[in-house]
């Protein structure tokens, strides 16, 4: 029976350098979040969930963040960190309920695909607007503050989103505000079909971080060693009162952006390939070979059992019941108006003719 | 109870909400040192210091963002946004963010932010410091809109937005902010939300108003009686969810409708107004429902009273749909 590894964190609750013992886990994560992502893309090209946005590239910088976070810690994230929900113990079968819209999907079938989130596990629901949680981070940091919480929040985007309203707001008032936040920008390369090269002038992201008096890092996001290090030492500055960090995790986006998205419009084979050559799976694969803790025998099993695991819990999902069409009428406020009542009677009536179908 | 400005009232329903509960706390431009461009936060500062009377940078965004970030986390935050004009770039964080995060979580994450914002003419403002653009937030799903129009409801509706599970965005009628004064209650008491007022009863004609739509409505509804009108006024008080039985049950007396607001008409508050009367009251209606409203026009400067409804305006409207039919 596959054993999901997720809600791991490290090892050590403080050190800056990633334990060797979390390599393995880390790994298994890395490899679970892309068995879950190609396992998606295909289930969408076949009509079985409308839509999906894939992480391919990403998982590394997602987990080893993720990782270095504490379970307390509150995350703001965008559509497309899957890596990082693992992290927070979700469990593949609770995102393919959301991927369903399902009768056991939390947000009961409210949102598209990947836009999920989980009160329990401190991960926000996130939107489709790009940089929107990244001021809601900062206002949630001060929040906790006031209630002496001693916890970082952390907001995930991505390259596009550093030139939206709210990266600015965000990281003025941060700043200003002296926030225990950690504000982490996957830099995939690309928005959708707009380079990196022409989202800013900025030398890098991380620069953009010395305007709002905030220290700025660059980091390998396939280096999970990097990743990590940076992350825990932002945590560090945030818990002590030093403020935020901005930091910038270079990866790529090895796949479309969405479903809905062919990247060959915009960027070439070469580009693709070069940056398959960086990918975290061999890179760390290869790291735990090289210190005698792993071999291509058990690579071969871990990756059939991670498959394994996927596939359960694909059929499991599958077999959920949908949503009851009632429900569309309620979470618009803490309880019913008189006029959602009258809708929901009316839908009602609705279904019982057989006017509408869900 | 004391007699005190409508502005004075919301200051008073701050203090007493942020006194009751340690979790309330104030954000926006100027708010503290200055006590606010209006002065609605006026001593504030000094009773509860700057962690709950938190002076921003100069960012909408920045402003309800950041409250949306602190309701989630579960504080009450009451944020001031100077004037209604000022608002769009906060825009989407009220629509794509606070209004729905209650719904697209399934529940798990109430977001109670209060908005509270400055709205109307009457100020000599011009374009962007007189708007009247309820509608676009009535229109939104999931959030509630008030809009009081004397010192007490002012007092008992911000009371009850500021512990209300849901978004409220809380439109103060500037125009009369120092013009209309009157007793408020001490302590927590609070008016319920979605509950009108009959502001007078009448027979022949029902005249739906709100905000600094309400003293000339009242003076129109008085002067129509040297013609033999007996003029009923509602102050509809909270425009989202709004209280139909209270329209209803007035149209289905008198038969007769004229709305009032300062907007402009077209796609205007009152056009859902007059769409329920329709689809509800039609058999009751004994002539045309008439509309009193701004033009729709940009909010002028020189011709700001050219542009507002007055009382005369809303009398000559009471006065023919009295007759009509």
């Amino acid at each position: 029976m596959a054993q999901s590894v997720a809600g791991r964190v490290a090892t050590d609750a403080s050190a800056t350098e990633l334990a060797s013992e979390d390599l393995e886990p880390i790994y298994r994560t890395i490899l679970l979040a892309r068995a879950l992502d190609e396992r998606c893309l295909t289930m969408q090209r076949q009509g079985r969930i409308g839509f999906y946005a894939p992480v391919m590239g990403q998982e590394a910088a997602q987990v080893a963040c993720g990782w270095a976070l504490n379970p307390k810690d509150w995350v703001f994230p965008s559509y497309r960190e899957l890596g990082l929900a693992l992290t927070r113990g979700v469990t593949p079968g609770e995102l393919l309920n959301q991927f369903f819209g399902n009768s056991s999907d939390r947000l009961r079938g409210r949102q598209m695909p990947n836009h999920y989130g989980f009160r329990d596990r401190n991960f926000v629901v996130s939107s489709s607007p790009i940089g929107t949680q990244i001021i809601q981070a900062v206002g949630a940091a001060l929040a906790a503050r006031r209630r002496n919480d001693a916890l970082v929040t952390a907001t995930f985007f991505g390259d596009g989103a550093t030139s939206s309203n709210d990266f600015h707001a965000g990281l003025n008032f941060g700043g200003v505000f002296r926030t225990p936040t950690i504000f982490f920008c996957q830099n995939n390369g690309w928005a959708i079909s707009f380079p990196r090269s022409r989202q800013t002038a900025a030398k890098t992201l991380a620069d953009k971080g010395a305007a709002y008096g905030i220290p700025g890092v660059v980091v390998d996001g396939n280096d999970v060693h990097q990743v990590f290090r940076a992350v825990r030492e932002a945590r560090a500055r945030a818990v002590s009162g030093e403020g935020p960090t901005l930091i910038e995790a270079q990866v790529y986006r090895l796949g479309p952006h969405s479903t809905s998205d062919d990247p060959r419009r915009y960027r070439t084979e070469s580009e693709v390939a070069e940056w398959k050559q960086r990918d975290s799976i061999e890179r760390l694969k290869h790291e735990l070979i090289d210190a005698g803790r792993w071999s291509e025998a058990q690579d071969a099993e871990l990756l059939e059992e991670v498959r394994a695991e996927v596939a359960t819990a694909v059929n499991r999902a599958e077999a959920v019941a949908p949503t009851d069409p009632l429900t569309i009428l309620d979470d618009v406020f803490a309880s019913r108006t008189p006029e959602l009542e009258e809708q929901r009677r009316q839908l009602e009536e609705m279904l019982r003719m057989g006017l509408v179908k869900p | 109870m004391t007699e005190v400005t409508l502005v004075q009232a919301i200051n008073r329903a701050l203090r007493t909400a942020m006194a009751a509960d340690s979790e309330v706390l104030l954000l926006g431009e100027d708010i503290g040192v200055n006590g606010g461009v209006f002065r609605a936060t006026e001593g504030l500062l000094k009773e509860f210091g700057a962690d709950r009377v938190v002076d921003t940078p100069l960012s909408e965004t920045g402003i309800i963002g950041s409250a949306v970030g602190m309701a989630l986390y579960g504080l009450k935050p009451v944020a001031e946004i100077q004037f209604l004009d000022f608002i769009y770039p906060g825009f989407d964080q009220i629509v794509s963010e606070l209004s729905k995060f209650r719904y697209r979580s399934g529940g798990q994450y109430p977001c109670h932010v209060v908005i509270r914002s400055p709205y109307g003419g009457g100020i000599r403002g011009g374009l962007y410091h007189s708007q009247s653009t309820e509608a676009y937030f009535a229109h939104t799903a999931g959030l509630k809109v008030v809009v009081p129009s004397t010192p007490a409801d002012a007092y008992g509706l911000l009371l009850s937005a500021i512990f209300d599970p849901d978004p409220v965005i809380f439109l103060e009628p500037k125009r009369i902010y120092r013009s209309v004064t009157g007793e408020v209650p001490d302590g927590d008491h609070r008016e319920p939300i979605g509950k009108a007022r009959i502001v007078r009863e009448g027979a022949d004609v029902s005249v739906f108003a709100y905000g600094a739509m309400v003293p000339p409505a009242t003076e129109a509804c008085q002067s129509v009686e040297t013609e033999g009108v007996s003029a009923e006024l509602i102050d509809l008080r909270t425009l989202v969810p709004l209280d139909v039985p209270a329209v209803l049950a007035s149209v289905e007396k008198t038969g007769r409708a004229v709305i009032v607001h300062e907007a402009a008409r077209f796609c205007g508050y009152g056009a859902e107004l007059s769409a329920i009367l329709a689809e509800k009251a039609f058999y009751s209606l004994r002539a045309p429902v008439s509309r009193v409203t701004g033009f729709d026009t940009p909010f002028p400067y020189a011709l700001e009273n050219v542009y507002l409804p007055n009382a005369a305006r809303i009398r000559q409207a009471i006065v023919e749909t009295a007759k009509a039919g």
